[in-house]
């Protein structure tokens, strides 16, 4: 399998240089970027993580002594290529708030308790049909310092690695109907409403577990499609 | 129209998650503690060639440290080889896999260990100088930008495709120079990533 990269892709990426974002203004390149060809250092990439991950890494509900407070949820989906083939055998690695809305990071400093059984980070690797899960409990909405009132809407961060480097994705899964989607820069920094429903999951009634966690399916599609013999020409 | 899915940032506080080692010193509850999956230490017992220490500062438009961020390189061994399937050359059971993950201390600074890659097939047949793929992520980056490391004690570099490409007079941008040598005369290169301003690190639109 051959797989190229097309550039336009990134088109529904957010821009660098976002300003209701204000942290961009400062941490965003002001000079063009150089645009080169794919070379054999951009279209390989690590095949990482198989000797790493431990039984319960990918359930954030069983990492202390009790279980965490808050809503537990079944995060699962597939990862995709841009053909959605499935990717399988990648890591894949989550960081979230707890229910509360609040990071055991140091720098967070949101008044809001933290959990002493919740650390809020997850990984696993995708299984041969691209698939992943993990299990945690849902984390809460936390104000942030970007403008007055700022909230930023439920989410768990993920970090995705596929065929390539240029497959890497970081970026966040948001809920569905979260009411402060329309005050938040960082989720509105992807200017395509379609492309904006690609980050939120969905409700997943069937894969439900009756009495025990609600569930969520969230599809993450990376960059790579097969190659055409056009594609093949131009190198 | 593509259906990839959008890349958002990586925000403040990733480090529990992904770089738990490097943020050690600030584990107050034994929260951070957790292995890394991967490591700012790339050496490998198996792998040959020169080992060598890197060291830089990322720093803003304003010139200030970015204490925040993840630097991700990506490399080939020592005989120009990536430990990838799409690398036909690969070593599939190689212990040396080219991947590392450092985060930035308060001062902004991140660091690797790790071996001089070799030089590496590119455009047309023509060969790359030996060169590290490196990939910045942090708060207020809605999406990770890419640039390349080359080594100033290079001779290739003269030669390299996509040096080439760059504007002279941002090229240096790109080389890292010749630091102190680190224990056992390990040779210590620096290389400093201006995300914006006056000298503005190269980032490849790839």
């Amino acid at each position: 399998m051959s797989l190229v990269y097309p550039k336009e892709s990134l088109s529904v990426f957010p821009k660098h240089l976002t300003p209701g974002y204000r942290s961009t203004a400062k941490r965003s390149p002001s000079k063009p970027l150089i645009v080169m060809p794919h070379t054999l250092s951009e279209l390989t990439g690590p095949f990482y993580g198989h000797d790493v991950i431990q039984e319960n890494d990918n359930d954030l509900t069983r990492q202390h002594k009790s279980e965490p407070l808050g809503e537990r949820i079944i995060v699962h989906g597939q990862v995709l290529d841009e053909d959605k083939r499935p990717v399988p055998d990648v890591l894949v690695e989550i960081w979230q708030a707890n229910a509360c809305g609040r990071y055991v990071h140091i720098v967070d400093q949101h008044p809001a308790p933290l959990d002493p059984n919740f650390t809020g980070a997850g990984r696993t690797m995708t299984d041969r049909n691209g698939y992943y899960k993990f299990i945690t409990v849902k984390p809460g909405a936390y104000p942030w310092g970007n403008h007055h009132n700022a909230w930023r809407p439920n989410h768990i961060h993920f970090s995705v690695f596929g065929h390539s480097f240029l497959s890497r994705l970081v970026t966040q899964m948001y809920f569905p109907g979260d009411y402060l989607f329309p005050f938040d820069p960082i989720f509105n920094s992807v200017t395509d409403e379609k492309a904006r429903a690609r980050m939120v999951a969905t409700f997943d009634l069937e894969n439900t577990i009756p009495e025990w966690a609600l569930c969520f399916r969230w599809d993450i599609v990376l960059r790579g499609r097969e190659a055409t013999p056009l594609d093949n020409d131009e190198h | 129209m593509s259906e990839i899915t959008p890349s958002q940032t990586v925000g403040p506080f990733f480090a529990y998650g992904l770089t738990p080692k490097g943020r050690c010193e600030w584990d107050p509850n034994g929260q951070y503690s957790w292995k890394e999956t991967v490591s700012d230490n790339l050496v490998t017992p198996d792998a040959s060639g020169q080992r060598i220490h890197i060291e830089g500062c990322v720093t803003d438009g304003d010139g200030k440290p970015i204490n925040d961020a993840m630097i991700e390189i990506w490399q080939a061994d020592a005989q120009g080889r990536y430990a990838s399937p799409r690398d036909s050359r690969a070593l599939p059971n190689a212990a040396f896999k080219g991947f590392g993950r450092s985060t930035t201390d308060k001062n902004g600074i991140y660091s690797f260990d790790t071996i001089r890659p070799g030089s590496v097939p590119g455009p047309h047949g023509k060969p790359q100088a030996p060169h590290i793929v490196v990939c910045i992520y942090s708060r207020g980056m809605l999406r990770q930008v890419y640039t390349r490391l080359y080594f100033a004690d290079e001779a290739a570099n003269a030669s390299d495709p996509i040096l080439a490409i760059v504007p002279a007079d941002r090229r240096g941008t790109l080389i890292a120079g010749k630091g102190k040598d680190g224990p056992n005369g390990t040779p210590a290169y620096r290389f400093d990533i201006r995300v914006q301003g006056d000298n503005e690190t190269v980032f490849f639109d790839i």
